[in-house]
C-alpha cells in the first residue's frame, strides 16, 4: 500500500462507472474520467505497478537485469474495422501485436502501456469487452499493462476506438537477431498457415457476402520464440508477418542481408478457405496480413531442431520450411510455383486491390 | 483446392509442354521466327505470369498480351470524367477496386478520394444499388467497366433499379466490346499474329460464334480458352495443332463454361439496356468504331452521362508511352522506352502498368526473373 497516497491506510472502494456510453465528460479529467479509468481499466488490468495511478509506472531495474543485458522497446497503434472479428478484436491485436514485435528480437516481453482514443458514443460495454481481451492476452503472454492514457474525441474525429500500446522487454545475453543476418544456405521457416487474419477481416467487413469459418490467427508468440531460441540460439532473422504478409518480410530480409530468397509454393501452408477467398478476390495469400505468424531464417543444420521445437508448441504446430536463402546478388524473392514455373514476389505497391473479373 | 488444383497439375503441364514442342517441330514457320499467339484477355495474361507458363514453352512460340484488360484500355479522359463525377458533393462514386489507381490527366480516383471525394470500392454493381437505397439523400453513381463479362450484371442492376423505382442510382457506362477491337488489331498493318487464345469469360456470355470471322475472314486459328494454367497450355496446344494441320477454326477448350450460343438471359439483359456507340476511345489503340456501348434512351434516368455534365475531354496518351504497340504485340513490355524507368507500378504512365492484368504490370511484377541457365532447385528443406 502506498502510504503517501493513502495516509490513513484506509481502503478506498474503487469507483464504478454507471454510464452506458462514453461521453466527452469521460475524457475531461474529472470524476467521470476517474470512474472510467478505475472501473474499466484498473478493474481489468489489476496489477501493483499500475495500481498507484501515478503518471508513470516505475519499473525496478534489478528485475529486468535478471532476464538479459539489453532492453527492447517498441510501439504500435491499432486501428481496425470492425472492432470485433472471428478469432479476436482490437484488444487482442493491441497486446499480441506489440508483444510479438518485442518477441521477434528474441526479447522476453514484460511491460506494456495502453493508450486509447475513444470516439464519443462508444458503448461502455464494447470498451469493457476490448479491455478484457487485452488482459486475457497479456496473461497468456506473461506481460503486465502498467501505465496508460485515455482520450475521448468528438464523434467523427476517430472511428470508435483506437489503441496504442508500447512495450518493453529484455533481450537475453548472446541473442542477436537481425534482418541483415540471412546467409546463403539458410532455411526459411514459418510457424503455420498464412493469411488467416487478413481473410477473417475481409470477411468480417461483410461487403463480400462471403461466408467462412476462417478465424484470425491473432496470438502472442513470445513463448514460441523462447522455444525456438532454446533449440537454436543462433536464429539469424525473425519477424512477425503482419501488414504486407510474408512476401514483405522476405523482401525486407533479402534487401537487408543482400541475398536472394527462393520459396516453394507447394511448401507454403495456406488453408483451403483462405485459398478459396483469394481465388475469388484475385488476392495473393503471401501478401495477406497475419497476427500470429512469424518468419524465421535459421542455419540449415539447425532447421530440423527448430522445426521440431515449433511443432511441439501450440503456436507452431503447422510450422513448415518454405524455402532457402541463396547467394544470387539481385536481392530478390522468387517463388517456384506449384505449376513448375517461377515468378518474382516483389514488395507490394499500395494496397492489394481486388481484380475486376 | 477442389476443382482447381486439378487444373494446376505440374506433371500434366510437363506432358502438355512436351506435346507443344512436338507440334512446333512440325511447323515450318516456327523455324524462321517465333510464332506469336495473342491471348486477348487480361485474365490469361495474369495466369501466364502468375504461373510462369511462358517458361515452360520453347522460344519458338510466344504469347502476345492483348487488349482484354478493361482497366488498361481506359483512356485518360474517361478517368478525368470519373473524377469530375466523384467530386460532386452529392455523389457517392462506386467502382471496382482495380480502377481506383488508374491515372487520369490530373489524378486517379484514389487521389480524388484522399482529397475528399466520396469514392467507394464495391465488388458488384448490386452493392452500389444497395448503397443508393441506404443513402436516399445522396446520388450513387456506379462506374460500369469491362467487356461482355461484366456487362450483364450492370444491365441487370439497371433493370432492378427501374423495377424498384430507385431514383438516386445511375451508371457511368464505359463498357466495351471485344469483337471490333480484335478486328482493328487484325486490320493493323504491323500485325503479325499467328493465332489467338479467345477470351473465356466474354465467350461465356456471347458464345463462340461471334469469333467465326477470325477464322473465316482473316484465316487465323482461335481457341476459346479457360484461365487455369492447364487451360492456357491446352489451348495453346490446340491453336498450334490447327496451325500444324493447316486448319483455321474456332475451337472451344473452355466448353465446361462456354456454350456455343452464349448465355441467352445475359445477352437479353445487355440488349434491353445498352446500345452500340458510334465509336469509343481506347487507350493506346485510339478510336474504334462500334467498340463501346451506352445506356439506351428508355433508361436515361439511370445514365450518368445524361444526368450530369461531364467534361468529356479527349486527353492524348503521354508521348513517351508505347502502350498501343504493346497492346498490338508489336513490342514487348520491356522494350517500351519508359518501362521500369519513367513508368513503374508506383508511378504508372500508361495503364498497362496499373492493373495486375496489364501486360506491363504483370511483366514488371513477375517476369523480371532471370531464368537463363537456372535449374529448378529443391528449395524447401
Amino acid at each position: 500500500m502506498n502510504d503517501r497516497a493513502n495516509p490513513l491506510g484506509l481502503q478506498r472502494k474503487r469507483a464504478t462507472l454507471r454510464d452506458a456510453h462514453v461521453t466527452m465528460a469521460h475524457g475531461s479529467g474529472g470524476k467521470a474520467m476517474r470512474n472510467l479509468i478505475e472501473d474499466v481499466f484498473l478493474g481489468a488490468f489489476d496489477n501493483p505497478l499500475l495500481a498507484p495511478l501515478e503518471d508513470q509506472a516505475v519499473l525496478p531495474l534489478a528485475g529486468l537485469l535478471a532476464h538479459g543485458d539489453r532492453l527492447a522497446f517498441t510501439t504500435d497503434s491499432y486501428v481496425v474495422s470492425p472492432l470485433f472479428f472471428r478469432g479476436g478484436d482490437i484488444g487482442t491485436l493491441a497486446v499480441a501485436g506489440t508483444v510479438n514485435d518485442l518477441a521477434v528480437s528474441g526479447a522476453r516481453p514484460l511491460f506494456l502501456s495502453c493508450g486509447v482514443v475513444i470516439e464519443e458514443g462508444l458503448p461502455v460495454e464494447t470498451l469493457r469487452r476490448v479491455v478484457a481481451s487485452m488482459r486475457r492476452v497479456a496473461d497468456e503472454a506473461g506481460v503486465q499493462i502498467v501505465t496508460g492514457d485515455t482520450k475521448v474525441v468528438e464523434r467523427g474525429a476517430a472511428d470508435k476506438l483506437f489503441i496504442n500500446t508500447a512495450g518493453v522487454g529484455v533481450v537475453p545475453c548472446g541473442v542477436s537477431i537481425s534482418a541483415a543476418n540471412a546467409t546463403p544456405g539458410d532455411v526459411v521457416i514459418v510457424n503455420g498457415a498464412l493469411g488467416d487474419h487478413g481473410t477473417a477481416i475481409l470477411i468480417a467487413r461483410a461487403q463480400l457476402a462471403l461466408e467462412s469459418d476462417v478465424a484470425s490467427d491473432c496470438r502472442p508468440l513470445a513463448s514460441l520464440v523462447a522455444a525456438m531460441l532454446a533449440a537454436c540460439p543462433d536464429i539469424h532473422c525473425l519477424r512477425d508477418a503482419t501488414r504486407g504478409g510474408v512476401a514483405t518480410v522476405l523482401n525486407e530480409f533479402a534487401s537487408s542481408s543482400q541475398v536472394s530468397i527462393r520459396i516453394d509454393e507447394r511448401a507454403v501452408p495456406v488453408r483451403e478457405q483462405v485459398k478459396g477467398a483469394c481465388e475469388i478476390l484475385g488476392l495473393d495469400p503471401l501478401y495477406l496480413a497475419n497476427e500470429g505468424k512469424l518468419v524465421a531464417i535459421v542455419p540449415a543444420q539447425s532447421a530440423p531442431a527448430v522445426l521440431a521445437a515449433m511443432r511441439a508448441h501450440p503456436a507452431g504446430r503447422d510450422a513448415a520450411a518454405i524455402g532457402c536463402v541463396t547467394e544470387e546478388s539481385d536481392c530478390r524473392v522468387v517463388l517456384h510455383t506449384g505449376f513448375g514455373g517461377q515468378r518474382i514476389v516483389d514488395m507490394l505497391v499500395g494496397e492489394q486491390l481486388p481484380r475486376i473479373c | 483446392m477442389k476443382y482447381v488444383d486439378e487444373f494446376r497439375d505440374p506433371v500434366k503441364a510437363q506432358a502438355l509442354a512436351g506435346e507443344i514442342r512436338g507440334l512446333l517441330a512440325k511447323i515450318e514457320r516456327a523455324k524462321q521466327r517465333p510464332l506469336q499467339i495473342m491471348e486477348v484477355c487480361g485474365g490469361h495474361t495474369h495466369s501466364i505470369f502468375r504461373y510462369g507458363i511462358q517458361q515452360l514453352l520453347p522460344d519458338s512460340v510466344e504469347f502476345v498480351h492483348g487488349p482484354g484488360c478493361p482497366v488498361c484500355v481506359l483512356p485518360m479522359g474517361r478517368v478525368d470524367d470519373c473524377v469530375a463525377l466523384a467530386e460532386h458533393p452529392q455523389v457517392i462514386f462506386t467502382t471496382f477496386g482495380d480502377a481506383m489507381r488508374v491515372p487520369g490527366s490530373k489524378k486517379s480516383l484514389l487521389q480524388a478520394r484522399a482529397e475528399g471525394a466520396d469514392v467507394r470500392m464495391v465488388y458488384s454493381p448490386l452493392d452500389a444499388l444497395k448503397l443508393a437505397r441506404e443513402n436516399p439523400d445522396r446520388e450513387v453513381i456506379f462506374f460500369g467497366l469491362g467487356f461482355e463479362t461484366t456487362m450483364p450484371s450492370t444491365a441487370m442492376t439497371v433493370l432492378q433499379a427501374r423495377a424498384d423505382g430507385v431514383r438516386n442510382f445511375s451508371l457511368f457506362c464505359n463498357h466495351i466490346t471485344i469483337i471490333p477491337t480484335i478486328k482493328a488489331i487484325l486490320d493493323s498493318p504491323d500485325m503479325q499474329l499467328d493465332g489467338f487464345l479467345g477470351p473465356g469469360h466474354v465467350s461465356m456470355v456471347i458464345g463462340t460464334r461471334p469469333f467465326d470471322f477470325i477464322a473465316s475472314h482473316y484465316g487465323k486459328p482461335i481457341t476459346i480458352a479457360g484461365f487455369e494454367p492447364l487451360d492456357v497450355l491446352q489451348s495453346m496446344w490446340m491453336v498450334l495443332r490447327q496451325i500444324a494441320e493447316g486448319r483455321c477454326e474456332v475451337e472451344n477448350q473452355y466448353a465446361r463454361i462456354v456454350p456455343e450460343d452464349g448465355n441467352g438471359a445475359a445477352l437479353d439483359a445487355i440488349q434491353r439496356v445498352f446500345e452500340l456507340r458510334e465509336f469509343f476511345e481506347w487507350r493506346g489503340l485510339g478510336s474504334i468504331d462500334h467498340s463501346g456501348v451506352r445506356v439506351r434512351k428508355e433508361f436515361a434516368q439511370f445514365d450518368a452521362e445524361r444526368r450530369y455534365s461531364i467534361p468529356n475531354l479527349k486527353i492524348a496518351d503521354p508521348k513517351a508511352c508505347q502502350c498501343g504497340e504493346v497492346l498490338k504485340g508489336v513490342i514487348k513490355p520491356h522494350q517500351c522506352k519508359v518501362f521500369g524507368s519513367a513508368c513503374t507500378p508506383e508511378t504508372p504512365l500508361g495503364s498497362l502498368m496499373v492493373s495486375s492484368e496489364g501486360a506491363c504490370a504483370a511483366y514488371y511484377q513477375y517476369a523480371r526473373v532471370d531464368t537463363s541457365g537456372l535449374q529448378r532447385k529443391q528449395v524447401a528443406a
